[in-house]
């Protein structure tokens, strides 16, 4: 699909807590087809230590309504920047940027993990698998029951589980001590997102399960369409970009 | 109608933007943005006789109006270039130029003959200024005695348009610019990036592990303005001006301080369209003010 440079509205930004906004945004002509672990290159003007234009996941598209939101932590100036933009100021994005999650096969039994933000691009994921009939597990790992986000926009696309570290609600610990993680050979493929410790524990009991897993990289990027070499990771074809390439790496492609 | 043409030689581009190497792929990667035809020229990424996997990843800090990176020429080697790359940008309406960088003089000879013998490649630009090297690269063009010796060995065995880039890590430019003219060049371009380094306080380490990389962007244009104006004075082969080219404002200043054309380079990475955007930024400056050739700016600051 044609990537583009468009200008978006800003519809709304509302804060789930402290740190994470969800930034909603419309475009003006009917966007294009997006698929889920795709990424748009977000041009921040008003911030003056923000040269770059920064990534992040699609993380909801309304197609109908021509808007796209974005799951975003307040991490630095750039992040910052953006979460206190006025309602209907416009911001410029590419998009959409890098390959997708594969998509499970009828009845597969597919679980979804995420941590923190990484939780952003698993349910436009999990949608999007809805829509061919698959009904995913999704395990959601937050620091404490203050920090959950979102999770009844998740279960209404799934069968949601939750784990915080100091076990406030749901189970306590990371996700990979969560009771579903004992039974991993059971389902088809993984799908996960979030701090890279986390996602190459995943990986790694995913590898020792024989499942099938895939991760969402979050590697520093400059331009974002493959130009530039800066983003790379690497893979068993030698150095590849994670905003052409990924940002999706099957583990088997990865040298984890 | 306002006239854009620029030549180098017999070589005619269509206007004087071009692309700059390592910032706009092999050209089709922005086909989604730009129709490369409209370009001036595109340089290609640099290219060496063997495939390289360049440095490791973190390759690239932002810093203030600019970036430094350490890319190290990743690129998959001439032979992948003739067989897979050259069919598909051999289409191309435009220029194609292709960056050529090695360890030794008999790496860049090699280059230079098999780009020779590509008919749709009217030009090579020889990067002796390549920061994020240990071998060659930068180390040529900071050496004037190397810097001669690759240029009149790469002028012998190429008979096209060739284009020195320049490092911009040296005390004078015009010595550099004077060396290319000397030996035969039928252009020069620059800046190359310069030398910097970023500390990450957090980690308490450089930013990037092999400590130093390539400052390109806004950061650096009154330096690139500076050495270009000096270079087109020392020389009278066509001066390309590179560095933080962002609008035609940007490039006007290049044409005025001496430069025939004008690559722009890390603005693509915020705005792919900007190359485009600059040539028509360029076409209306000159309508507005009622001139015919934007050959009549360049260098008119001097007089
Ligand atoms: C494909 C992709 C998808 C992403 N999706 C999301 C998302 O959905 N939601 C979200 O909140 N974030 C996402 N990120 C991360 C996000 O891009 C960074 O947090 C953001 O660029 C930080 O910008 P800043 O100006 O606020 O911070 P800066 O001031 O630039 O940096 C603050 C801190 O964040 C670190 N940082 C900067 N850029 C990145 C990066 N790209 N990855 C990791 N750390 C970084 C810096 O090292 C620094 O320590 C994604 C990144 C990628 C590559
Ligand atoms: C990521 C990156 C990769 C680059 N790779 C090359 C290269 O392969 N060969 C080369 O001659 N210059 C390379 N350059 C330098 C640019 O072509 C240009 O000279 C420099 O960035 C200054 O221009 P700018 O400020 O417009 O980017 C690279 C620059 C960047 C930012
Ligand atoms: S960010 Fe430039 S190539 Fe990936």
């Amino acid at each position: 699909m044609a990537k583009r440079s468009e200008d978006f509205r800003v519809v709304n930004i509302k804060y789930l807590n402290e740190l994470h906004f969800i930034l909603e945004l419309e475009g003006t002509k009917p966007l294009p087809e997006i698929k889920p672990g795709q990424f748009a290159q977000i041009r921040i003007d008003n911030s003056k230590n923000t040269f770059l234009r920064r990534p992040f996941s699609i993380h909801d598209v309304d197609y109908a309504g021509n808007r796209l939101k974005f799951l975003i932590r307040a991490i630095g100036d750039g992040t910052r920047t953006l979460g206190t933009i006025a309602e209907n100021r416009m911001v410029n994005l590419i998009y959409p940027l890098g390959n997708s999650f594969s998509l499970p096969l009828p009845r597969e039994k597919v679980l979804l993990v995420g941590g923190g933000c990484g939780i952003a691009p698993l349910l436009y994921l999990a949608k999007f698998m809805n829509r061919s009939g698959v009904v995913p597990d999704i395990l959601l790992g937050f620091r404490n029951s203050k920090s959950i986000m979102e999770s009844d926009e998740y279960s209404k696309t799934g069968r949601l589980f939750i784990i915080t570290e100091d076990g406030s609600e749901g189970e306590k610990g990371l996700v990979t001590g969560h009771t579903i993680m004992k039974d991993l050979g059971a389902y088809g493929r993984v799908f996960c997102c979030g701090p890279e410790p986390m996602m190459k524990a995943v990986a790694e009991l995913a590898k020792a399960s024989g499942t099938e897993c895939e991760v969402s990289l979050e590697n520093m990027m400059a331009c974002g369409i493959g130009v530039c070499l800066c983003c790379v990771v690497k893979s068993s074809r030698g150095n590849v970009c994670t905003c052409t390439d990924g940002p999706v790496f099957n583990i088997k492609d990865l040298q984890w | 109608m306002v006239n854009l043409e620029f030549k180098i030689g017999s070589l005619r581009f269509k206007n004087p933007v071009l692309t700059a190497s390592g910032t706009c792929g092999y050209g089709y990667e922005l086909e989604d943005f730009i129709n490369p035809d409209e370009l001036g020229g595109i340089i290609v990424k640099g290219t060496t006789p063997e495939p390289r996997e360049g440095n490791p990843y973190p390759r690239m800090a932002e810093t203030p109006s600019g970036m430094l990176n350490s890319v190290g020429l990743q690129n998959k080697g001439i032979e992948y270039f003739e067989k897979i790359i050259y069919p598909r940008i051999s289409g191309f309406n435009t220029n194609v130029i292709v960056n050529i960088n090695g360890n030794t003089i008999e790496d860049y000879v090699t280059l230079a003959e098999r780009i020779g013998s590509l008919d749709k490649i009217p030009a090579v630009e020889l990067n002796i200024s390549c920061p994020n090297v240990k071998k060659g690269g930068m180390l040529f063009g900071t050496n004037p005695v190397s810097a001669r010796e690759v240029i009149r060995e790469v002028r012998k065995a190429y008979n096209r348009v060739l284009i020195v880039k320049l490092s911009p890590n040296v005390t004078s430019i015009e010595e550099f610019a004077r060396i290319a003219e000397e030996e035969g060049a039928d252009s020069v371009s620059l800046i190359n990036t310069l030398l910097g380094m970023a500390v990450d306080i957090n980690t308490r380490k450089p930013a990037l592990p092999g400590f130093t990389g390539g400052l390109s962007g806004p950061a650096v244009k009154p330096v690139a303005l500076r050495m270009v104006w000096q270079a087109a004075r020392a020389v009278k082969i066509p001066v390309i001006g590179i560095g933080g080219i962002m609008t035609a404002t940007d490039a006007l200043e290049f044409i005025m301080a001496g430069a025939s054309a004008v690559q722009v380079g890390t603005a693509i990475f915020i705005d792919p369209e900007s190359p485009v955007k600059i040539i028509a930024g360029i076409k209306s400056y000159l309508e507005n003010k009622g001139i015919r050739n934007y050959s009549d700016l360049i260098g008119c600051i001097n007089s």
